[in-house]
């Protein structure tokens, strides 16, 4: 059976992005009139090449930067730091904290009680598959299993919206895989609001419900595509011609992108 | 300890060590360097012997000394180094004052700082403005090199100021300060040493008798317990340093 995310789901947040421009001095222009509508509980992914301004735009959405005109719409808030999770490129783990105690660190900055957050910590580890892991120190870890901490992390406070910056980029083709389809279990179950910045048409491809495609900097959108896949994505989908087919259409996207950045 | 760590870790800087007593030894017995401008090791170790009540006091002295100053260095330079991280502002306009400290010639103001702060306490005042600086100035460095994708983690959960500091800023920094620690301990020694030369207390005071005494053999065991006391320091800034970072590599974790 095939669903619309968009109408059922009621558990994410939405994000309204109208004319939003950042230039960093230089002056170099890294987004230039993005208008982009989230609906809740949608999986977006941004497409754009290394550097085009897409981790910009996450950041200007999770309030970490703020654009020099436009408007930004978090909806609804209604306390936003437990609301949102970030991902960055890196693992960004505190090397003096245990797997346990890093993913708790929202939850203690935040202020919940100690029993409280060990608890929603080890359900967090344990959904990213790191149960055996919780009292060992990133350095001991992999970096597959570290991202899977940070992804952890970010899970912690069960966020409405979920913003994962090229997460996996640093990661082997089969760990990233791995991870992919463990992400898109987890957004398939919570629905949660997902914007995940990417530079591969793979995972873009494969995770999302919906692609936006940057071109590069200053970044505008290309295209705003929804993917014509079923919604519940596994690992042989990854072979299937539609699924190629669908690759083709953001691959196109990003050309012609290139072709108008230069 | 097995025989191959012996052979790799002690025994190598033993071998000079030998190699330089006895030669020292040969060269005064023989008479190519006089004794009253350098002692025979066995000299030293008879003064040791001989004056071991005098000179383990002294030594108990400095050390006292030393640590007092020390301890406050490291109290009142992270707090310096916490405020001037605060803002780009304030460290430019404290930063330079700071390096007062490393500039200042502590042998020319030890006379004041017997004015300022009495006999008692111009040794630790020594000991704690010779090893302050470094403090200041690697803590700062470290305060400063929070990486940006942390904080910006912090930032989201709105994390309050103190928070930051305690969570992530200090233990961030803790590899600088740790190496601020090394070089002040050192340093702390050789300060309350310097204070000792004014105030003829402890191996300071003890080493400037001597050698009015035309006693060349005790200022060098007097030399030796500084050393034996600056290493020993050392010793334990490396082993607290050791334990505070041991999560932090993977190699220091796995062992």
């Amino acid at each position: 059976m095939q669903l619309d995310v968009t109408p059922t789901a009621l558990s994410g947040i939405a994000v309204d992005l109208r004319s939003i421009r950042r230039v960093f001095p230089g002056p170099v222009t890294a987004v230039d009139g993005v208008d982009l509508h989230i609906a809740p509980g949608e999986f977006v992914a941004i497409l754009g090449p290394s550097g085009c301004g897409k981790s910009t735009l996450l950041k200007i959405i999770a309030g970490l930067d703020i654009p020099d005109s436009g408007s930004v719409q978090v909806a609804p808030v209604r306390n936003a730091h437990r609301s949102i999770g970030y991902v960055f490129q890196d693992a960004y783990l505190l090397p003096w904290r245990n797997v346990m105690s890093n993913v708790a660190l929202p939850l203690e900055l935040i202020g919940v009680t100690r029993t409280e957050r060990l608890a929603a910590a080890a359900n967090a580890i344990e959904r990213v598959g790191l149960a055996d892991a919780m009292a060992r120190y990133p350095a001991e870890l992999s970096g597959g299993m570290r991202m899977r901490v940070s992804l952890a992390r970010a899970l912690v406070t069960n966020p409405s919206l979920l913003l994962l910056d090229e997460p996996f980029a640093a990661l082997d083709e089969i760990t990233r895989q791995e991870l992919d389809e463990q992400l898109h279990q987890l957004w398939y179950e919570k629905r949660m609001t997902v914007i995940f910045v990417t530079h591969s048409i793979i995972e873009a491809t494969f995770l999302a419900q919906r692609a936006v495609v940057l071109t590069h900097r200053p970044a505008r959108i290309v295209l705003d595509h929804r993917l014509e896949l079923p919604e519940m994505r596994t690992a042989a989908l990854r072979i299937d011609p539609q699924f190629a087919g669908q690759m083709r259409v953001l691959f196109e996207a990003l050309e012609r992108g290139e072709e108008k950045s230069v | 300890m097995s025989a191959r760590y012996f052979m790799r870790h002690v025994l190598p800087p033993v071998v000079p060590a030998i190699a330089v007593t006895l030669t020292a030894e040969l060269a005064v017995r023989q008479g190519w360097v006089p004794s009253f401008l350098i002692p025979a090791p066995s000299q030293v170790v008879a003064s040791l012997l001989r004056d071991w009540p005098e000179l383990w006091g002294a030594t108990l002295d400095t050390a006292d000394a030393s640590l007092i100053g020390f301890a406050m260095s490291i109290a009142i330079g992270s707090l310096i180094a916490i405020a001037l991280s605060s803002a780009p502002w304030v460290q430019r306009a404290f930063y330079p004052y700071a390096v007062f400290f490393q500039t200042v010639p502590i042998i020319a103001i030890a006379p004041l700082l017997v004015i300022w702060f009495g006999w008692d306490r111009t040794v630790v005042a020594s000991a704690f403005i010779v090893s302050i600086f470094p403090i200041i100035a690697n803590t700062l460095t470290g305060l400063l090199s929070t990486d940006p994708a942390l904080r910006d983690l912090f930032r989201l959960y709105d994390a309050r100021r103190l928070a930051t500091l305690v969570k992530l800023r200090l233990p961030f920094a803790l590899p600088h300060i740790m190496t601020g620690l090394r070089i002040g301990a050192g340093l702390a020694v050789i300060g309350a040493i310097v204070g000792e030369f004014i105030t003829g207390a402890g191996i300071g005071g003890s080493i400037i008798v001597s050698r009015q005494q035309n006693r060349v053999d005790k200022v060098f065991a007097g030399l030796l317990l500084a050393s034996l006391l600056g290493i020993a320091l050392f010793m334990v800034i490396n082993l607290i340093s050791r334990l505070a970072l041991r999560h932090w590599h993977a190699s220091e974790a796995g062992e």
